[in-house]
């Protein structure tokens, strides 16, 4: 019986240099997600689809819509003008001086925390913001027909203030893995800028470009501290509705509800995921990295 | 009609110049109104201070709160490099089959947003504050799941740009342990992979406001936003500081990268 | 660019279009404050494929990319069937190009590879078809139509990239380097693909290179280029035998350098006569460049002496010929000869050498200084 044994050994060491990441996820990523899922079917008397039920009511419904139209917009916003500026870096020179002061305003203003851009928003265009005072001092009104800032127009506008450099980030290594032959051998074989676009770069990047919009729409969908800053709690979004009843004093009854919203918002993100990776993929075999 | 590729060139450049200075002006107009914000006097008319901001060292709750996000921020990156950084290359060299799924996990709190996790953090932090501890440390924990994906990236995209099958290969064959191999050998040729993710907890940590909030731990978000509550002027007076401190931070990391990578040639600079 | 012919390929190639003659006319390429082609002229006959060689940076790709119209001269004209063409872009250049790796179109079979120069000159899709069915089978790879680049190997990639720049029919076809980035036995192979279908459809070919041994290989004739400027052009086996500078020389194949002096038409090397290439080289100490293979060996006594003597130090087994490393006290030889004979001198034997009566070039510059 020694060998088998020998092989179950070789086995568990392996494994033993796996193991602390394991564990470590195990407790604090599957159980977490576990828990949500428990906590969607659960009720004061046990299993339950109660909560999940109270997910159909009009103003639950009508937040999940807010929340997909929010993420649609300032994810397509995001990524168009994301992808001219990423553009318009990778044409630059690999190592310059721009590139890297892109890349790295990039990388802090897509993590910028959600409360610091509300109110550098509120600053800038509040009641009392910097630019409505000057074009006030100018003869100009900036709020005609009222103040949409504190409104999901203004929470639009701000998310693509993330967004877009998100795009960036996502999307560059795409671009550089355009290669410079295809160009020249457009050229050659009689295409000018039009054909080269509509024929070869376009079709090319337009997995990549599409996996990076489905990556922008979930995190749109999934920020929350902005939102939290601007609106008040339990407003016209999934992840505020989540944060009143997580916090709710009033019974148990919501935490329960709570999760079943995230339930249902993870769901939506996770169809998302699914989808970029597939498109993933397929764009990373033709624009290798 | 003459120079047909430097007239290419040329209206790139101006398209370029247009793209810089029209998104330019939408990215630091906000910061700039920041800062024009936090330096307002009292009065309308009254002049420009910088009271707001060295208000900020005064005030305890405030001073706390900075010193735990930093806090935070440097035990979530080093708890990071501990356990991510080590699990990866040993993957990718004992069980290469294990490449996927531990990628796929890596990414999954892109999925399970931070607003879902903290529903199921809820219960777990209950039992923490009361078997460990309540301090607001506590949270480097869930914080090291959030980053989890960007610095996976990060490390990632160091680990594929070294060929650590050959280099260990080598390594072992001349007698080092596998420590030697990963700490000697990898990790130095992978530095300014690793001071990315670094870099990126820092942005990361620095920023979150979410699970903080909702777990009621005050961290650099969340007395922000609750300074904000009541003395706007003050309040983003502190986050033009936070902001202004993780652009240089990370403007700082990304040269230090570069120089380290250079001093020890690079990967494979082919 | 005119209505498209729809015979078959090698007649109509030839028949309904003559071959072009390409000029490079005083062609200048300035980087900053690199000089990368300095008043290069060159004459390509119609039908002719001239290679271009040379080390990196001597030029040669610069002037490839001028001629296709990549890049902008700086001075000089390109001409091409009679036509200056200096002036407009690589679109409408009727150039076909062959780069040197990673140019097919990923997100496209190979199939539609060729038919895009085609589909750029609005033919219809089923004459698209056809010719880029005739082109593939043209490079050997008609089984391969439907797969995508990377599907394919290096080499098969290669050959859709030549059939996709044939499919326009164009009057001049370029190849930049377009083996380097192949296997050893892959690009002999397709080396010589190469050169079949060049000559089968007799189109005029621009080709350029490092590889010494291809360029002699494939070209009708070599010119060998260097820091901007052309040192010698002519036919492989003249550019070989008859070198007009030692760099060519050196370039080309292996030299001996082996000091003499210049009288009357012949230098005296070691005490044989050898014939010069220019026969009014003025007298006085010089260098003469000799080839390996045009040393010969025969046995020596052990601890014999003179200028002809020498010991064999290194053998170097290379299949049908050996090259053998023979120190002659005050300098080294590389000799060539067949392995038959090789086997005759093994390291360590006593060796005298003879001088086969091949014309010499020879140098002033004996690496120290001129002499």
């Amino acid at each position: 019986m020694r060998r088998p044994l020998r092989g179950r050994l070789r086995i568990s060491t392996t494994w033993l240099g796996a193991a602390p990441f394991l564990v470590y996820s195990g407790v604090f990523l599957a159980l977490p997600t576990v828990l949500v899922a428990v906590g969607a079917f659960s009720g004061p008397h046990g299993p339950t689809l109660a909560n999940l039920a109270q997910l159909s009511q009009p103003y639950v419904v009508s937040a999940f819509l807010n929340s997909l139209l929010l993420s649609a917009v300032s994810a397509s916003v995001g990524a168009v003008v994301g992808a001219v500026l990423a553009y318009a870096v990778a044409t630059g020179s690999p190592d310059g001086i721009i590139r890297r002061l892109v890349t790295a305003l990039c990388g802090v203003l897509s993590q910028f925390g959600g409360v610091t851009l509300a109110f550098a928003f509120i600053a800038t265009i509040g009641t009392e913001g910097f630019i409505v005072i000057w074009l006030q001092q100018h003869g100009i009104t900036f709020y005609p027909n009222g103040v949409w800032l504190y409104s999901l127009t203004g929470l639009t506008l701000i998310y693509t203030y993330f967004e877009i450099p998100l795009m960036v980030i996502v999307f560059m290594p795409a671009l550089d893995g355009v290669r410079p032959q295809w160009r020249e051998a457009t050229d050659t074989l009689g295409g000018g800028t039009w054909s080269y676009w509509r024929h070869v770069a376009g079709p090319l990047l337009t997995p990549a470009f599409l996996g990076a919009w489905l990556l922008l729409f979930a995190n749109a969908f999934s920020a929350y501290a902005t939102a939290a800053a601007l609106l008040d709690i339990g407003g016209v979004i999934v992840p505020l509705q989540i944060s009143r009843a997580f916090s709710s004093e009033v019974g148990l009854n919501q935490a329960n509800f709570a999760a079943a919203l995230a339930l249902g918002m993870v769901v939506i993100v996770a169809i998302i995921t699914t989808l970029y990776a597939r498109l993933q993929r397929r764009s990373a075999r033709w624009l290798p990295r | 009609m003459p120079a047909v590729n430097r007239r290419r060139r040329r209206r790139l450049a101006a398209f370029k110049t247009v793209v810089y200075v029209v998104l330019g002006l939408f990215f630091l107009l906000p910061i700039a109104a920041m800062v024009e914000f936090a330096t307002r006097g009292v009065g309308l008319t009254s002049p420009r201070t910088l009271a707001a901001f060295t208000s900020i060292g005064s005030d305890p709750e405030l001073v706390d709160a900075i010193t735990a996000s930093l806090e935070l921020a440097v035990i979530t990156s080093v708890g990071m490099l501990a356990l991510l950084l080590p699990t990866m290359i040993w993957i990718r060299l004992r069980v290469p089959r294990m490449v996927r799924p531990l990628e796929l996990v890596c990414l999954t709190p892109l999925t399970i947003p931070a607003i879902v996790l903290v529903v199921g953090f809820a219960p777990l932090y209950n039992w923490i504050e009361i078997n460990v501890s309540d301090s607001i440390l506590m949270l480097a924990f869930a914080y090291l799941i959030l980053v989890l994906p960007y610095c996976y990236r990060a490390l990632d995209a160091g680990l594929s740009a070294v060929d650590i099958r050959t280099l260990s290969e080598a390594a072992r064959s001349l007698g080092a342990s596998w420590g030697t191999v990963m700490w000697r050998i990898i990790v130095p040729n992978m530095s300014s992979a690793v001071s990315n993710a670094c870099l990126l907890c820092v942005a990361v940590v620095l920023g979150e406001f979410t699970v903080a909030n909702l777990l009621n731990f005050e961290n650099l978000q969340v007395a922000i936003s609750i300074l904000g509550t009541g003395n706007a002027r003050d309040s983003i007076a502190l986050a033009v500081l936070s902001l202004v401190f993780v652009f240089f931070f990370l403007l700082l990391l990304s040269f230090l990268g570069r120089a380290l990578s250079r001093r020890r040639g690079g990967a494979a600079r082919a | 660019m005119g209505a498209l012919d729809s015979r078959p390929i090698g007649a109509s190639w030839g028949g309904s279009r003559s071959a072009a003659e390409v000029r490079l006319e005083d062609l200048r390429r300035i980087y900053g404050s690199t000089t990368a082609l300095d008043g290069l002229n060159i004459t390509i006959q119609a039908g002719e494929l001239v290679a271009l060689l040379g080390p990196s940076g001597c030029g040669k790709t610069t002037a490839l990319r001028l001629v296709a119209g990549l890049e902008d001269a700086d001075g000089g004209q390109v001409v091409i069937d009679g036509r200056d063409v200096t002036h407009l872009p690589a679109s409408r250049r009727d150039t076909g190009m062959v780069f040197q790796a990673y140019s097919l179109f990923p997100h496209m079979t190979a199939r539609e590879n060729v038919a895009f120069g085609l589909r750029m000159r609005k033919v219809g899709v089923a004459e698209r078809r056809q010719r880029a069915g005739e082109m593939l089978e043209l490079v050997g790879l008609s089984t391969q139509a439907d797969r995508y680049a990377h599907q394919l190997s290096g080499g098969q990639q290669q050959r859709v990239a030549l059939a996709r720049a044939l499919a326009i029919r164009p009057s001049v076809l370029l190849l930049d380097e377009p083996l380097s980035a192949l296997d050893a036995r892959v690009r002999s192979q397709l080396r010589d693909e190469i050169r079949r279908v060049q000559r089968e459809v007799g189109i005029t070919t621009l080709f350029v290179t490092h590889d010494q041994e291809e360029a002699l290989a494939i070209a009708d004739r070599v010119g060998v280029m260097r820091a901007g400027r052309l040192e010698q052009m002519g036919p492989p086996t003249t550019i070989y035998s008859q070198p007009t500078t030692p760099f060519v020389a050196e370039f080309v194949g292996l030299t001996n350098r082996l000091s003499g002096t210049v009288s009357g038409g012949s230098v005296d090397v070691r005490g044989i006569r050898l014939p010069l290439i220019a026969r009014d080289t003025p007298d006085g100490p010089a260098v003469a460049l000799v080839r390996p293979e045009a040393v010969s060996l025969t046995l020596a006594a052990e601890g014999s002496n003179g200028p002809l003597s020498g010991t064999v130090i290194a053998v170097s087994f290379l299949g049908a010929v050996s090259r053998l490393t023979v120190d002659m006290g005050d300098t080294t030889l590389v000799v060539q000869v067949p392995t038959a004979e090789a086997t005759a001198h093994p390291g360590g034997t006593r060796v005298r050498i003879a001088l086969r009566q091949d014309p010499v070039l020879i140098t002033r510059d004996n690496g120290r200084g001129r002499l």
